[in-house]
């Protein structure tokens, strides 16, 4: 029978969190329809990263271990992906909508003839006629979509904390090696260099301190980096984030934009200062536990979705702000 | 290489950008309702800019391909009055709600119909379905190496360098041309084009075909529409805010500072 299957990716070697949400949402759906749900680990040696996929109660886990597929070229990894899917015909196919998923499923969809749905935020089966029903958040967010395609497999890459991570379990998966046939020829982009930037993980922070589009000169980025200073005495871990136009000026990389095509976060705390609140940004901070809003627009949406508020503008505010901090700690 | 020959394929979307209160949703017609103006989606726009400052550098010739349903020719003519030196519209009720396969397919057929090209760029998504695989099934229906996420591009030869965002940095990759690059809004803003420039085109417009069905696809049945089986509007996010007031900025400062000391 066939199988559901989930792509496993891991972070600095360590099976990512966005993985265990995959096996928790595939783990339902395959129960619900009465098939297995299986793992694929792709890579040039896969044992580790096998290992310890093995412990979350799947059927299966495949090893897909070829020289090419060492590091990450999506086109190997489309072939190898493409490769195992013509072996095992999966019935669905989940993957999460991260840098891999979003470079790795459209190809392959295209390549199994099967139409793809991105950036879901939940699934179900269809009890007539056992299609995956895909829920997937439209216009920035505006609104949610519930779609159904025809197709085998049926092919998602789902949304970062859709499904809660799942936990271990005291049985072990079967781990099955598989080799896919590759030939170095499908490779048509060459990796010339990777360049390694000092890049932020802002879902490490207990406060993210963002700036938008308001915050007119480069250099009052200073004012929020005093500011950050100036919490990091009382509030853990506080980083600078920002608003697209930001990184469009250059101002700031891209692994601090937050929203729908930057990072998804939910700090303690979400200072957003001249950022007006669209829907695109939103979705990447909404789940915050308090919002602060500052902004000199007192009917911008920031404020609808803020806990607090202040009416100001930031160049008055901020360094006040950082005074008084300083002068209380 | 003298001259590039570049298509960039560009949507016609209402403004996705306008606050969340102008967007509402018709759940028994299953529509998204946007009280906006149309205009280019917005990494459209980034890959029309890339592509006027290849062209600026070597020459050539830029395409606009645009498929949509009530496609306007004049928010797409602000292409030309950016840069771009065609535009071509293809525009048919069989085309109108297509998945993204069947998108692509079209596309595809549209541009084995303009025939010569040597770079197709795309956004990396779209603002309305932001669904951000169209310009990658394209190039694998051309059979054309393709590479996302672009923050720069140039090309060498007869091959195309490209900067792309990765999550520890970025990486810089080189492909033989013809290629596709989904480009992404590092890329830059496109450029600015003045309300003179755009009227004085609109005086004196320049022909832009339009492609429908029977010049493109002979397969109709091929083509598959979204099926939607529900819409909805989102979650309410609204939280009441308390609006922290004061006659000064550090009177506001203040009482700010004791609500984080309270938090923290
Ligand atoms: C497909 C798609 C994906 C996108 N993805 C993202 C994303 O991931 N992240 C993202 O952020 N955006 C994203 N966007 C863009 C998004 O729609 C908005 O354009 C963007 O978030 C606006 O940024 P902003 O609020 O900083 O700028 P603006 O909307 O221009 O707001 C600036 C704000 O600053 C305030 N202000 C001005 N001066 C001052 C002052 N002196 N003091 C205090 N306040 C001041 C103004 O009142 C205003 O509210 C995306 C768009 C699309 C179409």
């Amino acid at each position: 029978m066939s199988e559901l299957l989930l792509l496993v990716e891991s972070k600095e070697g360590l099976l990512d969190k966005t993985t265990l949400e995959l096996i928790r949402g595939g783990s339902e759906l395959a129960k619900d329809l009465g098939i297995d749900a299986a793992a694929v680990v792709v890579g040039n040696e896969t044992s580790p990263l096998a290992e310890s996929v093995a412990s979350y109660g799947l059927k299966k886990i495949y090893k897909l271990e070829h020289p090419l597929l060492k590091g990450f070229q999506p086109e190997a990894w489309a072939g190898a992906l493409e490769w195992l899917a013509r072996q095992i015909t999966p019935r669905i196919f989940l993957i999460s909508h991260s840098f891999v998923g979003k470079e790795v499923a459209p190809r392959l969809a295209y390549r199994l003839d099967t139409e793809l749905t991105t950036d879901c935020l939940n699934l179900r089966i269809d009890p007539q006629d056992g299609l995956l029903i895909r829920t997937k958040p439209i216009y920035g967010g505006n609104a949610i979509a519930a779609l159904k395609c025809a197709g085998l497999p049926q092919m998602v890459t789902v949304r970062k904390n859709a499904f809660e991570p799942m936990e271990k379990v005291t049985t072990k998966s079967d781990l099955v090696d598989m080799v896919p046939a590759l030939d170095e020829s499908i490779i048509k982009v060459k990796s010339l260099k990777t360049v390694k930037e000092d890049v932020v993980e802002l879902d490490k922070a207990n406060m993210v301190i963002a700036g938008g589009r308001g915050i007119v000169a480069k250099e009052d980025f200073e004012m929020l980096a005093a500011l950050a200073q100036a919490m990091s005495k009382s509030q853990g871990k506080v980083m600078i984030g920002c608003s697209r136009p930001v990184v469009d000026k250059s101002w700031m990389s891209s692994d601090r934009q937050i929203g729908l095509t930057g990072s998804i976060i939910a700090p303690d705390t979400y200072i957003a200062i001249g950022i007006s609140g669209a829907i695109q940004h939103l979705v990447g901070m909404i789940r915050s536990k308090k919002i602060i809003a500052i902004n000199t627009d007192p009917g911008c949406n920031m404020f609808k979705v803020a806990d607090v508020g202040v009416v100001e503008d930031y160049k008055a505010l901020i360094p006040a702000l950082v005074k008084k901090l300083e002068e209380s700690a | 290489m003298k001259g590039i020959n570049i298509i960039v394929c560009a949507k016609q979307i209402p403004d996705p950008e306008v606050p969340f209160s102008n967007v509402s949703v018709d759940v028994e017609k299953k529509e998204v309702i946007v009280d906006a103006p149309n205009v280019i989606s917005p990494y459209d726009e980034n890959a029309l800019e890339a592509a006027i400052r290849i062209k600026e550098e070597m020459g050539g010739k830029i395409t606009v391909l645009s498929l949509g349903r009530k496609v306007s020719d004049t928010v797409l003519r602000k292409t030309i009055a950016a840069g771009a030196d065609a535009l071509i519209l293809i525009e048919d009720p069989a085309f109108e709600r297509l998945d993204s396969n069947s998108v692509a397919y079209v596309l595809s057929r549209a541009i084995r119909k303009i025939g010569a090209y040597d770079l197709i760029l795309t956004g990396r998504q779209a603002g309305d379905w932001d669904s951000g695989q169209v310009g990658l099934l394209l190039a694998e229906l051309l059979g054309i190496p393709s590479i996302s996420l672009a923050r720069s591009i140039k090309i060498k030869e007869d091959r195309v360098l490209v900067e792309k965002t990765v999550p520890v940095g970025y990486e810089v990759v080189e492909a033989g041309l013809p290629a596709l690059v989904t480009v992404s809004n590092e890329v830059g803003e496109l450029r600015y084009v003045s309300r003179s420039k755009m009227m004085g085109l609109l005086k004196r417009p320049t022909p832009i075909p339009k492609w429908g069905a029977k010049d493109l696809v002979d397969d109709l049945e091929r083509l598959k529409k979204i099926q939607l089986v529900e819409l909805s509007p989102p979650p309410d996010m609204r939280r009441a805010c308390l609006f922290i007031e004061g006659s000064t900025p550090q009177e506001k400062a203040d009482k700010l500072a004791s609500f984080f000391k309270e938090l923290g």
